[in-house]
């Protein structure tokens, strides 16, 4: 059964306030999402004023400034800072985004950034990403073949190429599948739009084997049929995705296959 | 590596709804105001099947500004499902799924449901003779 509030341990409290260096004039206000694992007490939301005139565009930008001048005890993940790693997937004003790709003077009024939504959060901005890896594992995300190995690469037409296109660029951040109502309920059995979209990627590539064994392992009433088509992993997708769209395929597959 | 004491990152506290997302949570909270609704028919049925005190009784019921209320909620929640049941299905069939036209489509069903339902009633107070 869905759990619509959060449980005791978890209810926000009000955090304290960081102010900005004496004499800044362009300031934005960041709401920050903190939990420490060593003081044994509730999350609570830090507020930082920011100067602006000193800190890069993005969000990150403004989270690497605070943890280098203002709080150095804010927890992270960040790479590659230009959207490519997905490290830094995190839910800013409303919505899992990358904090690398969302410009600040996109948000109105004070930044608000939690932690993806609906995990457990190990420090900070931190979430326990370990369900989202050990799901991925299990669609076997590889190249499966039974045929004999060719001398030299596998070839594949233009136009069995271009039916990756929107797939392989997924980075694997999880902002689509932890903006889903259906994976926050049912996350341990569901296997959420970001892993779906990835299965679909091996289930359409004209080189993999194993397309049958694919959707035999995905028939199931909540591996897959948990997608209640709410669409929240499209709006989210920092990359422009369509884990919705995709999902869709394999449930029209699904119904060709039975003839 | 699971710890008891971590807590739970928040979520429907803090995630924006968009009007994709209204429309599916709305799907399955008038379907369940639907199931209530089919109970209230059932109950009507039986008291038309009982005699014409009984079905006096229940369209006394029926007929008050609590039951009208619930009978005009029961009708918008009727229609916000038709409609809501019918984008979804389109969307079963892989189509519309690009965002924009997504997002219409879900606003599209607040609009059809709302304007289905007034209609509805204005057509039924009409043959009443009071309006």
């Amino acid at each position: 059964m869905a759990e619509f509030s959060l449980p005791a341990n978890s209810k926000i409290g009000k955090g304290k306030t960081v102010k900005a260096a004496e004499g800044a004039k362009n300031i934005r206000k960041f709401q920050v999402y903190r939990w420490n694992p060593d003081d044994g007490e509730n999350p609570r939301m830090d507020t930082y004023e920011v100067d602006m005139d000193s800190c890069g565009p993005m969000v990150l930008d403004a989270l690497i400034k605070i943890k280098n001048e203002m709080d150095s005890t804010l927890t992270f993940r960040r790479s590659c800072r230009e959207g490519v790693c997905g490290s830094c997937a995190m839910n800013i004003d409303g919505k899992n985004t990358l904090a690398c790709t969302r410009a600040i003077e996109d948000v109105k009024g004070d930044v608000k950034i939690t932690p993806l939504p609906h995990l457990e959060v190990v420090k900070d901005l931190v979430p326990d990403l370990t369900n989202f890896y050990a799901q991925y594992a299990s669609i076997k995300p590889w190249m499966q073949t039974q045929s004999t190995t060719p001398e030299k690469e596998r070839l594949q037409s233009v136009e069995d190429r271009e039916k990756l296109d929107g797939l392989y660029e997924c980075i694997l951040c999880a902002c689509c599948s932890t903006s889903c109502p259906s994976y926050w309920w049912n996350g341990d059995k569901y296997l959420g739009p970001a892993i779906l979209l990835q299965a679909y990627r091996w289930i359409i590539d004209s080189r993999d084997e194993a397309t049958g064994d694919r959707l035999d392992n995905l028939e199931d009433p909540f591996r897959l049929y948990r997608c209640h088509t709410i669409m929240n992993c499209a709006n989210a997708c920092p990359k422009g995705l369509n884990p919705a769209k995709a999902i869709a395929e394999i449930k029209k597959m699904m119904v060709e296959r039975k003839g | 590596m699971a710890q008891a004491n971590r807590p739970l990152s928040p979520h429907l506290q803090v995630y924006r709804w968009s009007a994709a997302m209204a429309a599916s949570i709305l799907h399955r909270a008038t379907g369940s105001a639907l199931a209530v609704g089919a109970v209230i028919l059932v109950w009507w049925l039986m008291a038309l099947a009982s005699g014409p005190d009984s079905f006096e009784t229940v369209m006394t019921c029926l007929a008050s500004p609590l039951g009208r209320f619930v009978l005009f909620g029961l009708t918008w929640a009727l229609m916000q499902h038709f409609a809501s049941g019918v984008r979804h299905l389109i969307m079963d069939s892989g189509r519309m799924y690009s965002l924009k036209v997504n997002a219409a489509s879900a606003k599209f069903t607040f609009v059809f449901s709302a304007v289905a339902t007034v209609v509805i009633w204005a057509m039924g107070y009409r043959m009443l003779g009071m309006i």
